[in-house]
């Protein structure tokens, strides 16, 4: 399970989510999937299910920490956590044009944080394009 | 002689709180109506919070709803940013549920969380608007 922080206050937040989408339609299809964050904070079962019986990566934002903190708080420790921020600190001009509408640069930013998860993931990365 | 009393006049805020839902489209058409609220249509008069905070989140992030009226709004039936906001931060004074409206209005869904196309556009218009009159509504109050 990869989840993203459905963080819309800054573009951290979408790069997250659609680098989730990335891996899941793109990289490791057969690997990967997610679900609603907000649906762990209802404490939906089902989504409590799949995130106790998976291995679990959340991907932040910020240093918040919302995906990690969330799902956390099912009493499940997760197995990865990665910070956008972070990735965005090693790329500093790939600067996101807006908060949903990233730009080029943005998307860039998708793909190389997209294929950095699929390398942890031990997923054979594509080659695209 | 006139004696003036100055006030400060600050805009009245409604906040808005999309569920963001990840895993439908739906989920994406809320934040995608909301940004329109927030950046386009009501600029001045709306704030937004991500609504993970009033778990990840301190007491400040959880006292939004009680500091402004504030709407939800949620791509499905399930309602998880109503549900949290009620029970983490305060009553909204509206939620919107966008399976609902779409029902109402005989919409379609988007085909894909992950990308909007042109035709979904038009579905953003409408959630948007509907987002507007409640945050008029509120401002009106
Ligand atoms: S981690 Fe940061 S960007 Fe993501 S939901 Fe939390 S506050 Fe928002
Ligand atoms: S309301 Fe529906 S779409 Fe939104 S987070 Fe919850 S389950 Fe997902």
């Amino acid at each position: 399970m990869v989840m993203p922080c459905s963080g819309i206050g800054k573009a951290y937040g979408e790069i997250g989510r659609q680098a989730t989408y990335a891996l899941m339609d793109d990289l490791c299809p057969d690997r990967v999937t997610t679900t609603c964050l907000a649906k762990l904070m209802i404490g939906d079962p089902d989504a409590v299910d799949l995130i106790k019986n998976n291995e679990v990566i959340t991907v932040d934002g910020c240093a918040h920490d919302c995906a990690r903190k969330n799902v956390e708080s099912t009493g499940k420790k997760v197995d990865r956590a990665v910070r956008v921020i972070s990735a965005f600190k090693q790329h500093r001009d790939l600067k996101p044009a807006g908060v949903l509408d990233l730009g080029e640069p943005g998307y860039k930013l998708v793909k190389i944080l997209a294929q950095d998860l699929a390398q942890g993931i031990d997923c054979p990365v594509r080659k695209e394009d | 002689m006139l004696e003036l009393e100055l006030v400060e006049i600050s805009p009245k805020k409604v906040g808005i709180i999309p569920c963001n839902g990840e895993e439908l489209p739906e989920g994406t058409l809320t934040r995608f109506a909301c940004r329109k609220v927030l950046d386009k249509l009501k600029p001045s008069n709306t704030v937004t919070i991500c609504l993970p905070l009033f778990i990840a989140g301190g007491k400040e992030e959880r006292e939004f709803a009680q500091k402004f009226p504030t709407i939800t709004v949620d791509g499905c039936d399930k309602q998880c940013s109503r549900i949290n906001t009620e029970r983490l931060s305060g009553k909204p004074r509206h939620s919107i549920v966008i399976t609902d409206l779409l029902k109402e209005h005989g919409i379609n869904a988007p085909g894909s969380a992950r990308t909007l196309v042109d035709m979904d556009r038009q579905t953003v218009d409408l959630v948007a608007k509907e987002i507007a009159k409640k945050v008029d509504q509120i401002l009106a109050e």
